[in-house]
């Protein structure tokens, strides 16, 4: 949790991002996923803001703005209709706020193996790729040349 | 001030012109200096090594250097242009942030004048430079296939990247067209290769190879460039060129890496800083000699700037492809390359067939453009879009216009204090024809492979990097900057090598060019060195 002291924003920033977060991705028992509220995926976008911390307060003030009160104040359903009107008004921080999310949230371990991928870096095992099937290029290679050859021109 | 030893040669830029014009030159046994702003990369620094990797992308690896923002970096201005400006400044220049795509110009794209009726014919030829091309492939280290009916003949020494699920349903689709397709010529290894390792499908080639399978120039030419005598000063940022009494390069002023001044004198000066950073460092090397700018009596500096147009579109099909596995580009398509008369554009464009983004480039570019819903349904659609994608970029070949432009910008500077570049960029009206043209032939491949939820970004993807045209070559000193063998028409010991001596853009990416380019003036240079000044 320690992403989320040294994030730079408040706690009521926070409770109200943590919030949003889980609506935009919510956990699902039917693919085995935890939302992007999960401690630990919320530590890690929490942890991950860097030079986009400014672009991402700039949302969560807007949202505070557009909800007239903290998140946390709202019922679920409230809450979540608020967060989705607040999102489709697009803009440069809520898009920003929603690649953070979404940038540490396929990452997780858990999300990794949902959708079938070993929960590791590219480096150093790298993947496997089929050859593919080289028998289609025949047709192309009994093609006439379609280069312009400017020495004949 | 503090001053150095006067060198031979004094390269401006370590990318990837300025990579093979120092190995070039280096036979020659001259004292050859190298003066970078960036520094070496280490492969343990790319994102692949880590699980950050694709984040990584949107800072610092990023290709903006506006959002990079690296200490090592130089703001540009390109509010005015529809396309943004890519780049990165490190030894390697962009092959560090480069896919590696590796197509030749083509021989008509040399004489568009004389064939088409547009822009202006280049003063060399395609059969100039093929000796530099073949040259330069086995120094990268190419991967392809020989036999290319789009292409003229060549020998790339490596065996072609995989066509994996991805390429192999591009090849069905394009067969049922009946449209021409190959695979890529890549700069990626596919075996064991001159010291580097085969490629083991990172699948981020774009940020770094951690493998070092990507030919990025700081592995091809540096090593061979520093073992043969040559000296690179890293994080040395040059202010302006100086010229003598008779209107000769000098050297240079810099700043060293504590930010002291240092002027560095030289016999030759050679410019590989990109087609933005070049004509930069021209005109801010003004003086009352030459007040618009060194090199400049042509008016030309900056002018003419080509960016490569182009726009992507994306769909998705049922069974799963190979996502972000395998170097990005896998195959070429070269059916619309050259003029028809029957088209409403002039000149024409590659297709580019791509595999596509990992897991969380995939739900953040998929999120931009409303095809991934927040909230209940997201990891429905979301399993629907990942490792299903199709796209295909469409490589347009951008004329040279004078109001497409480098300037400096009155107010921006760099962390030095240096003027930063300008750009005033607009597409023109023959490319914007050959981008709906080339927008609905993929549309046309796309929905003929099965893809659904088709999306066509004309300039959202637009960073290609491509920096062309801004110092332009040609015989007449009135309507170009440097000459058929890259030295400037004004200052005799002055040459550019980098991108902007560019006189048309053709539709491919430009790095095979670039360096098949750098590689003929380094030996042109070597065959005049008695009379290089006359």
């Amino acid at each position: 949790m320690d992403g989320l002291t040294k994030c730079g924003l408040s706690a009521d920033e926070l409770a109200d991002f943590r919030r949003i977060a889980g609506f935009m991705i919510p956990a699902d028992a039917t693919y085995d996923v935890p939302g992007a509220d999960d401690p630990l995926i919320f530590a890690d976008i929490a942890s991950s803001l860097g030079v986009d911390r400014e672009d991402v307060r700039a949302a969560l003030t807007s949202l505070r703005q557009f909800a007239g009160c903290p998140l946390s104040d709202m019922d679920d359903g409230r809450a979540e209709r608020v967060s989705f009107e607040f999102l489709a008004q697009q803009g440069r921080p809520i898009q920003t706020l929603g690649r953070m999310v979404l940038a540490a949230y396929y990452r997780d371990d858990r999300v990794m193996r949902s959708i079938g991928r070993e929960p590791r870096a590219p480096y150093p095992k790298g993947h496997t790729v089929p050859d593919g099937d080289w028998s289609l290029l025949e047709v192309v290679k009994a093609r006439a040349p379609i280069w312009r050859d400017d020495r004949k021109a | 001030m503090s001053k150095n030893e006067m060198v031979d040669v004094l390269i401006i830029g370590a990318g990837a012109s300025g990579a093979a014009v120092a190995w070039s030159l280096a036979d020659t046994k001259m004292r050859i200096l190298c003066l970078e702003q960036g520094d070496w990369m280490k492969p343990t620094d790319y994102p692949t090594n880590g699980r950050d990797w694709e984040a990584r992308r949107y800072t610092d690896f990023e290709i903006s250097p506006n959002r990079r923002a690296r200490d090592l970096d130089y703001p540009i201005n390109d509010d005015n242009s529809v396309m943004k400006i890519a780049n990165f400044n490190g030894v390697g220049g962009g092959t560090i942030l480069w896919t590696a795509h590796f197509p030749r110009m083509h021989p008509s794209d040399f004489r568009v004048k004389s064939l088409d009726g547009v822009a202006d014919d280049w003063p060399i030829s395609y059969w100039n430079l093929e000796p530099y091309f073949e040259q330069n492939d086995r120094m990268v280290g190419v991967s392809g296939l020989p036999g290319d009916p789009g292409v003229p003949p060549h020998n790339p020494p490596m065996p072609p990247i995989p066509l994996g699920r991805t390429g192999t349903r591009y090849g069905q689709v394009m067969n049922k067209l009946g449209w021409h397709w190959w695979p890529s010529d890549v700069a990626v290894a596919t075996r064991d290769y001159e010291g580097r390792a085969k490629c083991i499908n990172l699948g981020h080639c774009t940020p770094g190879c951690a493998h070092g399978a990507k030919a990025s120039a700081d592995i091809t030419y540096w090593p061979l460039a520093l073992r043969a005598g040559v000296e690179l000063r890293t994080r040395c940022r040059v202010r302006e060129i100086t010229t003598n009494e008779h209107g000769m390069a000098s050297g240079v002023v810099y700043y060293d890496p504590e930010g002291k001044e240092v002027f560095q004198p030289a016999e030759v000066v050679i410019l590989a800083s990109n087609g933005v950073g070049t004509p930069r460092l021209l005109l801010n090397s003004a003086s009352s000699r030459f007040p618009n700018g060194l090199a400049n009596s042509s008016g030309l500096v900056g002018k003419n700037l080509m960016l490569h147009p182009w726009p992507q579109v994306r769909g998705y099909v049922e069974d799963e492809m190979d996502g972000d596995r395998g170097p990005m580009t896998c195959i070429w398509s070269k059916q619309f390359y050259e003029t028809d008369p029957e088209r409403d554009f002039v000149r024409g464009y590659t297709l580019q067939f791509m595999r596509v983004t990992g897991p969380a480039s995939e739900a953040i570019q998929s999120s931009l453009v409303g095809h991934l819903p927040w909230g209940r349904d997201h990891h429905r659609v979301y399993r629907s879009l990942v490792n299903h994608r199709l796209q295909i970029g469409v490589a347009c070949e951008d004329l040279p216009e004078e109001h497409n432009r480098v300037t400096l910008d009155p107010v921006l500077k760099d962390s030095h204090g240096i003027p930063a570049p300008r750009i005033d960029y607009t597409i023109s009206a023959n490319c914007a024809r050959m981008m709906e043209h080339g927008i609905a032939r993929a549309t046309e491949i796309l929905e003929a492979a099965g893809a659904k939820n088709l999306y066509t970004s004309r300039t959202l993807l637009n960073y290609p990097g491509h920096l062309l045209g801004t110092c332009r070559m040609g015989d007449d000193p009135e309507r170009s900057v440097v000459n058929a063998w890259g030295r400037c028409h004004d200052v005799k010991n002055l040459f550019v090598v980098d991108g902007s001596i560019w006189v048309t853009s053709g539709g491919v990416n430009p790095t095979s060019t670039i360096q098949a380019l750098a590689l003929y003036i380094a030996d042109n240079m070597k065959q005049r060195l008695a009379t290089l000044f006359d």
